[in-house]
């Protein structure tokens, strides 16, 4: 029974996950249910400092940290990489068809793609429909949490931290990589998020070096889109009954 | 006699002014049809200049013209603004919202710089609370297609848009937060807000 015992860590992990996701409640009244905001914004703020650092904090002058075709070939690696972990979580979701979807968008990228370099698939229509293990646990139920930052990888939920830990064990390329290859994937994957940081290099240096409150546009813009992605439904503005837009 | 007689009758006549404001929408001009009119020919506007081959600090200008022309600028101006412009001075709420107009279109006209060499497509338009709701397709070189939605009402007496909402993130409400952030930072003076706002975006 070699399989029994990562498959048992999963299952010790999704309870453990489940019984985090439900420790924080949103305060009544409170726009954000985020009672570590203290903690939050010293994380913040230390991730801006690197970033800046890194990339530049939007000076335009700055040159881009990777040449423009090898970000878009490691975004495409690295995306295509993650594409059986979001078909294994559509299945858990019960979702069929972004299962399919996503599995023939492996295959094609794989094969034609040179082992994903390249992204054919989304050139032919057939696009990557994005999900996560902290999207399945919100299909079963599990509560959002608190709002959180995370050293280095930003705005998340505490649902979706521990969606991100499942995601690490249950990955089913986990083994699929030998002893050199697979810290040669490791950086090229860290060299996808490198190139994403690139790709959307304006809107997410308009968010931390031109907004005046960078922690409160970023938490602002990660929980709408997320609860987007996730199908929740946003409160409707209406202008009619808006006191102040007279 | 006479004046008395007449200004009881403007006394009288305002609120039956008062009460055609609030009818319900419907028998006003706009319908889905118009609020579906209105976004088509502003993503008209906005895919010819993308498509223009211009240079990009042209089409800034252009992208701002747009928003001028299409969008609500004063309604979602005092909005973002929201209880602090209540009782202010005139002059300075003008100012504001002149201001505001120029950072807002040059924040989003810079946006729109994404958009070159794509273009959006209408595909929907439903009634939404008091208001209508234009959903729209945008198509973006090497990138999976993503929803933009724009929300349309005649509330000046004019069809214009108040609010765009892009894969969920909504503009009233990030301008909410930012302009928010600012006043505060400006210790609640909506004049020294303004004289930021001049300078940013």
């Amino acid at each position: 029974m070699p399989s029994a015992g990562p498959a048992r860590a999963a299952g010790a992990l999704v309870a453990a996950a489940l019984l985090l996701a439900g420790c924080a409640k949103q305060e009544p009244g409170a726009e954000f249910n985020d009672p570590f905001e203290a903690e939050n914004r010293a994380v913040h703020n230390a991730n801006v400092a690197l970033d800046r650092t890194v990339f530049g904090g939007g000076r335009p002058d700055r040159k881009p940290f990777l040449p423009a075709p090898v970000a878009a070939g490691l975004a495409n690696f690295s995306d295509n990489l993650g594409m059986p972990s979001a078909v294994l979580n559509s299945l858990l979701q019960g979702r069929p068809d972004p299962a399919v979807r996503n599995a023939a968008r492996f295959v094609m990228n794989t094969t034609a793609g040179l082992g994903g370099f390249l992204d054919p698939a989304t050139a032919v229509g057939l696009y990557a429909e994005d999900t996560d293990f902290g999207e399945t646990l919100h299909v079963w139920g599990a509560p959002e949490g608190a709002f959180l930052v995370l050293p280095l990888a930003g705005p998340s939920t505490e649902r979706d931290v521990a969606g991100k830990v499942v995601d690490f064990v249950i990955d089913p390329l986990n083994g699929a990589f030998g002893e050199p290859e697979k810290y040669y994937v490791a950086a090229a994957k860290l060299g996808g998020k490198v190139a994403d940081r690139q790709r959307y290099g304006d809107v997410i240096d308009d968010i931390l070096y031109n907004s005046a409150d960078s922690y409160a546009q970023m938490r602002l813009l990660y929980l709408q889109n997320r609860h987007y992605e996730l199908g929740i439904e946003a409160e409707v503005f209406d202008p009619y009954e808006d006191p102040y837009g007279q | 006699m006479d004046s008395r007689i007449s200004r009881r009758a403007l006394i009288a006549a305002v609120p039956a002014g008062a009460a055609l404001a609030l009818l319900p929408r419907g028998v006003l001009a706009l319908d889905v049809g118009g609020a579906r009119a209105l976004i088509d020919k502003a993503i008209g506007d906005v895919n010819r200049v993308i498509n223009s081959g211009k240079p990009e600090s042209a089409m800034y200008k252009d992208f701002e013209q747009i928003f001028v022309r299409y969008a609500d600028v004063r309604y979602i101006a005092q909005s973002a603004l929201g209880p602090a412009g209540r009782g202010a001075d005139k002059a300075v709420m003008n100012a504001y919202v002149k201001a505001f107009q120029g950072y807002i279109s040059r924040k989003y006209g810079k946006r729109f710089r994404e958009f070159i060499g794509g273009r959006i497509e209408v595909t929907d338009a439903r009634p939404l609370k008091s208001f209508f709701e234009v959903i729209s397709v945008a198509h973006l070189k090497g990138q999976s297609p993503f929803e933009v939605r724009w929300h349309v009402f005649d509330k000046s007496g004019k069809n214009q848009f108040f609010n765009i909402i892009i894969e969920g993130v909504n503009m009233l409400a990030a301008e909410r937060t930012e302009i928010g952030a600012m006043l505060d930072r400006n210790r609640g003076d909506i004049a020294a807000l303004t004289a930021v706002l001049q300078k940013t975006g």
